[in-house]
């Protein structure tokens, strides 16, 4: 499965967590959506938090990374 | 008087002659003259005539397409507007009339640049490029940021700035581009479309710093507005300070008043996002398997409860039911009513309800309340 983005784990957690309040699940699928949602939630918190700015030129048809302060 | 004979020409010979020494002239090979557009005409072929004149004289004058098309302030002449008109003086040998050949001419005084301003405006309104319909709508969660501005300026460095603290995740590219000065708008647009041609930006911001009007002239330009407008990737404009607007904010998709709230508007707020996952995470259902078992506690006993509610209820309201039935029975019988004195009698064909029932010598049983007599008709 490809990575998934911030925006498409985001989105995913939220309906996880409205699902789960929901209370219609069953409590095996419940436990199911609990892990992807811990997983989920680990993944746009690692996303929110170690992302580093890159800056690129687009030098001709070449795009080069630069340097800006 | 003199004496002398006169060198004979001929009408071209004249007139060429006459221009020979004009053109030898530095002075008028390039003149600025202030003057009042008259009988202003746009020729089909895209050159302009016109007469400047002010209150005493007047002189023809003709700005070639070449010209016109290359103005430093965009703006289609009128009649009665002031202008400082920059060219050279010629003789037009045809008709041995001398004009202004003018290369680049501006709208003078106070209110002028508003006026060109004015004109652009109204000519991109009707033709649709500010239209609401038309502005695409900003990515929530653009990964690329697309910048076009000048490499070395503050602006961009303002806008790398406000991305790194808003929205370090995303990637910043420059399409660098000239900001102010004649080949300015060119090189706008130029790096507009390399930008929008590349697909790597989910949005674009165009702009400069603050400046004076001249110096942000290059965003009232039309062919910058047209490619602004030609953009496939969502374009939020920054230009200048403030109060500054210009026709690049008309078209663009957004208008942000600084390169740096360009930036701001261009990427959501970690911080935001931060405390969003967390109040998602302090849900109690994200609690842990525990929790959701406690959940599934909470929901199972209220059922229980609401089942036993209502279980209580209908009995409640089955026995109100029967008490209001047994009384109504209890007002209907009969047995009531004979023991008001009333009683039934009961002939050979059924209860008698009239004399013409019954006939001489039938037996009659008579019901009371406590129990039945026996009579005869008599």
């Amino acid at each position: 499965m490809a990575e998934l983005t911030y925006e498409q784990s985001m989105e995913k957690l939220e309906k996880i967590v409205a699902q789960l309040e929901s209370g219609e699940l069953g409590l095996e699928e419940s436990l199911k959506l609990f892990e992807e949602g811990t997983k989920l939630a680990a993944d746009c918190n690692k996303a929110l938090n170690d992302a580093e700015q890159k800056i690129y030129k687009l030098n001709g048809e070449e795009v080069e990374e630069i340097n800006v302060i | 008087m003199i004496n002398v004979t006169p060198e004979v020409y001929s009408v071209a010979g004249l007139n060429n002659y006459v221009k020979t020494l004009m053109e030898q002239d530095f002075a008028l090979q390039c003149v600025a003259v202030e003057g009042e557009i008259s009988n202003f005409k746009a020729h089909s072929s895209g050159h302009w005539y016109m007469t400047l004149k002010d209150d005493t004289s007047s002189i023809k004058a003709v700005m070639f397409r070449g010209q016109n098309e290359h103005m430093k302030y965009k703006f289609v002449p009128e009649n009665g507007m002031k202008v400082l008109a920059v060219g050279r003086v010629s003789v037009y040998e045809r008709d041995g009339a001398y004009q202004l050949y003018i290369n680049d001419m501006m709208p003078e005084g106070a209110g002028s640049l508003a006026v060109a301003f004015e004109q652009l405006r109204e000519k991109l309104e009707k033709e649709g490029l500010f239209r609401e319909n038309h502005k695409k709508p900003l990515p929530k969660f653009p990964r690329t940021i697309g910048v076009v501005t000048a490499e070395t300026g503050a602006a961009f460095q303002d806008i790398c700035k406000v991305l790194r603290r808003r929205w370090p995740g995303a990637k910043v590219v420059l399409s660098p581009s000239l900001v102010q000065g004649a080949d300015a708008p060119a090189s706008i647009v130029a790096a507009i479309e390399k930008l929008d041609r590349s697909g790597v930006a989910d949005v674009m911001i165009v702009g400069r710093g603050g400046g004076s009007a001249e110096d942000l002239w290059c965003f009232n330009d039309e062919s910058v507005a047209r490619a602004i407008y030609a953009c496939n990737t969502p374009v939020i404009s920054g230009v200048g300070h403030e109060p500054d607007i210009t026709i690049a904010d008309y078209v663009a998709d957004r208008r942000a008043p600084t390169p740096s709230a360009a930036a701001e508007i261009a990427v959501p707020d970690r911080q935001a996002e931060l405390d969003h996952l967390k109040q998602l995470m302090s849900k109690p259902v994200m609690q842990g398997p525990i929790a959701l078992i406690n959940e599934r506690r909470l929901m199972l006993d209220s059922i229980v409860d609401r089942i036993s509610t209502r279980a209580t209820r209908k009995v409640e309201i089955e026995r109100n039911r029967f008490s209001v039935m047994a009384s109504k029975l209890d007002a209907f019988s009969p047995l009531k009513v004979l023991s008001r004195g009333y009683s039934i009698t009961e002939g050979p064909n059924g209860v008698v309800k009239s004399v013409d029932d019954v006939k001489t010598g039938d037996k009659l049983n008579i019901k009371l309340s406590d129990g039945t007599l026996s009579a005869e008709v008599v």
